[in-house]
């Protein structure tokens, strides 16, 4: 075989690099934040949304759905995250855990 | 199996409406199981779950309406009864969907040319004057809708897409397209349905059909082939005279529940 029949047959196994990778969230009740379901590939927002239904909303449970292209996400570095995170584990000061929340408050 | 398409017609069968409720059922099951056929085959895995998705969702209208024949046959039999067990003479869903799954541009063309179909139908039926029917073709309904915008986008992307992609789809329109006046063609049962205010008049339903389907073809730049004129005296899938495929579909759909009559798992 030469290579550029395996070439071919290589992209042809990987359509996966065609389409465009969606990020989803999804929404389970009235204001409830979206959260993060998984990511899929659409070739645009339409088809990202339909894709989305079927993949995460199928099963119920779902009442608004959220699709981002994952390349409008900037993400922090892994390598950074000492610099990055860490300085706000030793400020004691900083955390909430000195409030009482009040009875009655939900959500939180 | 040809020899044996030419079985008469049931035209005075004396339960008009089981028989009615047959096609509806039978149309949902064979597409269904057709549209099957891709799981695990689809072209991207997002698209794989979509089509079974739908491939479900059609099985489970089948398993509705077959019920409610089932129960107005009043023979005892069941959906599963109905559908493993008859011959393919005995079905008598229209000769559309039980054409083999073909490529891609085939599967999808098709499905759009139903679930408009679908749509147009079931509305008009959901406010027909048989309450069991009624409620099965307005839950079928919600389905339905967004059977249509998940085909209808497809047409949009592979008509309007790519120049080999455009060429399948017009070649898939081109050769289903002789098969779409069967669904229209109103009948004996058709016009019992009508009369008694259960069903549409179907002459109205293909206007809409076919309003929405040039709208659709149209912005995905394909040519709507010439309708082919149809004898009245045609006979189809709604009298049991199928193509060959049938059978071989039936074959493999049935041979499991009639290898193990009564199963259960």
């Amino acid at each position: 075989m030469n290579q550029d029949v395996v070439a071919e047959q290589t992209e042809a196994l990987a359509p996966d690099s065609q389409w465009p990778l969606w990020e989803v969230f999804t929404q389970s009740e009235q204001g409830a934040p979206h959260e993060h379901a998984g990511s899929l590939h659409a070739a645009d927002a339409e088809q990202a949304l339909q894709n989305a239904r079927d993949v995460y909303a199928r099963r119920g449970g779902v009442i608004s759905l959220w699709v981002v292209p994952a390349s409008a996400i900037t993400a922090s570095s892994p390598g950074e995250n000492g610099p990055f995170f860490d300085p706000g584990a030793d400020k004691a000061y900083r955390h909430p855990q000195f409030y009482k929340v009040p009875r009655g408050v939900r959500g939180v | 199996m040809t020899s044996r398409s030419v079985v008469p017609a049931p035209r005075d069968s004396p339960n008009v409406l089981f028989e009615y409720l047959l096609r509806l059922g039978d149309d949902r099951l064979v597409l269904g199981h057709r549209l099957s056929e891709w799981c695990g085959h689809g072209p991207i895995l997002e698209e794989d779950i979509a089509t079974s998705n739908v491939a479900l969702d059609l099985l489970g209208q089948a398993t509705m309406f077959l019920r409610l024949a089932g129960q107005l046959e009043g023979k005892g039999r069941d959906e599963d009864a109905l559908a493993y067990f008859r011959e393919v003479v005995e079905f008598r869903n229209c000769q559309l969907v039980e054409l083999p799954k073909g490529d891609f541009a085939f599967t999808i063309a098709r499905q759009f040319l139903f679930d408009v179909h679908a749509v147009v139908l079931l509305d008009a039926l959901s406010r027909g004057t048989h309450v069991q029917l009624a409620a099965i073709a307005a839950k079928s309904l919600k389905e339905a809708k967004y059977h249509v915008r998940h085909s209808g986008e497809w047409m949009l992307k592979l008509g309007d897409g790519t120049e080999e992609s455009h060429r399948r789809l017009q070649r898939a329109v081109d050769d289903l397209w002789r098969f779409t006046p069967e669904i229209f063609a109103a009948d004996d049962v058709d016009r019992a349905m009508l009369e008694a205010g259960i069903a549409p008049d179907l002459a109205a339903v293909k206007a809409q059909w076919e309003a929405l389907v040039r709208e659709v073809t149209e912005r995905a730049t394909l040519t709507l082939p010439d309708d082919v004129p149809r004898a009245a005296s045609a006979r189809g899938g709604r009298t049991g005279a199928h193509t060959e495929h049938l059978g071989h579909m039936l074959a493999e759909m049935q041979i499991i529940a009639r290898s193990h009559p009564g199963a259960t798992w």
